[in-house]
């Protein structure tokens, strides 16, 4: 990211996003700028994973734009990486996946074996570079596609409910990885339905319901007194202590 | 009518004693059909992957009749290429008729769809487990076409495997464009149905013992090839 102008910030101006005869993401607009840890919050189905996708590309809106410091899409892809609920991977060994999405984005053949091992050492998969992707745990999965993303040195990162799979052991890693992603300087942008990883990981919260976006607060503030009625309402469900 | 056991006895008799004229016979069989799935293999897995992550108009007609055509009859397989390379045909003049080349043609002509169509399943199924990750890492059209078809290269072998089988075990396109000649275009098949109508029962069973294991060590292979890959790599 270096050298180059930023890609950010990143503006969504009355974003829509309907299927089937359904709106599914409403009239939502905001604008990101690096530095704080964003958490997209919500429901099962109210729309993050969707309003995810607007956001990096893979969907394209039905009305309102998606935009990358007043450019469109396509300059941007460059500096921005995904990592999904469910990590997909390539029928090769750990190391070769990482090189895949290194050699993708024109990186140079003699770098690149250099920057996959650094990017397996820091998510602490360096010793099971050479096994086969898909045979790799649940959670090693998800770390190797975190190394994938990692190694890609992307501005920003978007994280679709990234430990809505793994155990607690393994949850515990990947925050572990994604903290030091956000402490590296990447822009976090990372969805969750789980309140105790919306305050470990983030610095500010927009809450989404039913495809709109209700509330945006800084993380403090959002679960001390939340501001909208929908915010406190889930809030309130997800608090197994409610 | 010879008795059973006798012609049992007979065909395991030819089979051990490795008959000369049975193992030409075995011989070209097995050149014709393993050049044509080559060929088949050639054409059809590209087609398939194309048709698999392509978008363009008639995609959805081309996909039904790519399925319609696993099903061609190979008797009428074998009417249209003979009509094709007969003495009054468009490719007359090549004099490939009655030729193990002609044979070869038949068979890639009927084996094309069943590869071309498993191809484009198998591709397709990857297709929506790969796309998104794909996409977001920057690989689109033939890109993203080679890393699916290398990411599924076992189950493609599976495909190739199912071509291969359906070209040995087929007996009407290669006995009508090849003429099934003593010595120059007799295969398995063939051989098979001209003995047994005239009561050569040795000679026939032993070809369908031979023609059976085939089958099934192919089948026995793909399972196993399968297997191994999905244990090694997930
Ligand atoms: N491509 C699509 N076509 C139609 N409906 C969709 C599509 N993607 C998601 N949906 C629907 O949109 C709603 C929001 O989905 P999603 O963004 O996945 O929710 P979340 O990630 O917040 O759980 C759900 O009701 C889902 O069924
Ligand atoms: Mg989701």
């Amino acid at each position: 990211m270096a050298g180059f102008a930023s890609i950010l910030p990143l503006c969504l101006r009355e974003l829509t996003f309907a299927a089937g005869g359904r709106a599914i993401i409403r009239g939502v607009s905001a604008r990101f700028d690096a530095g704080p840890a964003t958490i997209i919050l919500g429901a099962n189905g109210a729309g993050k994973s969707v309003l995810m996708r607007l956001m990096h590309g893979l969907l394209a809106p039905s009305s309102g734009e998606v935009s990358w410091n007043g450019q469109g899409p396509a300059r941007a892809r460059r500096g921005q990486a995904m990592v999904f609920q469910r990590p997909v991977m390539l029928r090769r060994s750990a190391l070769a996946n990482v090189l895949y999405a290194l050699e993708l984005a024109g990186i140079h053949a003699p770098q690149r074996e250099r920057q996959a091992m650094d990017a397996l050492e820091e998510v602490g998969l360096a010793a099971v570079a050479q096994r086969p992707a898909r045979v790799l745990s649940g959670g090693e999965q998800q770390r190797l596609a975190l190394a994938r993303a990692w190694a890609l040195h992307p501005e920003v990162l978007f994280l679709d409910e990234p430990t809505a799979n793994l155990d607690p052991g393994a949850t515990r890693e990947i925050e572990a990885v994604i903290r030091a992603f956000d402490a590296s300087g990447t822009k976090i942008i990372m969805s969750t339905h789980n309140l105790g990883q919306a305050r470990r990981l983030g610095d500010e919260v927009l809450c989404i319901h039913q495809g709109r976006l209700v509330e945006r607060a800084p993380v403090e503030a959002f679960f001390a007194k939340p501001a909208s009625a929908e915010a406190a309402a889930f809030i309130k469900g997800e608090s197994p202590w409610a | 009518m010879p008795g059973t056991a006798e012609a049992v006895r007979g065909a395991l008799g030819l089979i051990g004693a490795g008959d000369p004229v049975l193992a030409g016979i075995v011989a070209l069989s097995l050149a014709v059909s393993l050049s044509a799935v080559a060929l088949a293999a050639l054409i059809g897995l590209p087609l398939g992957a194309a048709i698999a992550v392509g978008r363009f108009p008639g995609r959805r007609a081309l996909i039904v009749l790519l399925n319609a055509l696993m099903g061609l009859p190979p008797v009428v397989v074998g009417l249209l290429i003979y009509l094709l390379l007969s003495r009054a045909g468009p490719l007359g003049e090549m004099g490939l008729l009655f030729t193990p080349s002609a044979m070869v043609i038949a068979q890639t002509v009927l084996v094309l769809p069943i590869i071309a169509a498993l191809c484009r399943q198998a591709v397709e199924d990857a297709w929506v487990e790969y796309e998104e990750q794909l996409r977001s890492l920057g690989a689109e059209g033939l890109r993203a076409a080679l890393t699916l078809v290398w990411d599924i290269r076992f189950s493609l072998v599976t495909a190739v495997l199912a071509g291969l089988g359906r070209a040995l075990a087929e007996v009407g396109a290669v006995m009508i464009v090849g003429g099934n000649i003593d010595g120059v275009t007799r295969v398995m098949t063939t051989t098979i149905a001209l003995e047994t109508s005239k009561g050569d029962l040795p000679l026939a069973l032993s070809l369908g013992f031979i023609l059976i294991a085939l089958v099934v060590l192919l089948n026995a292979a793909a399972h196993l090839i399968k297997e191994a890959a999905q244990r090694r790599y997930g």
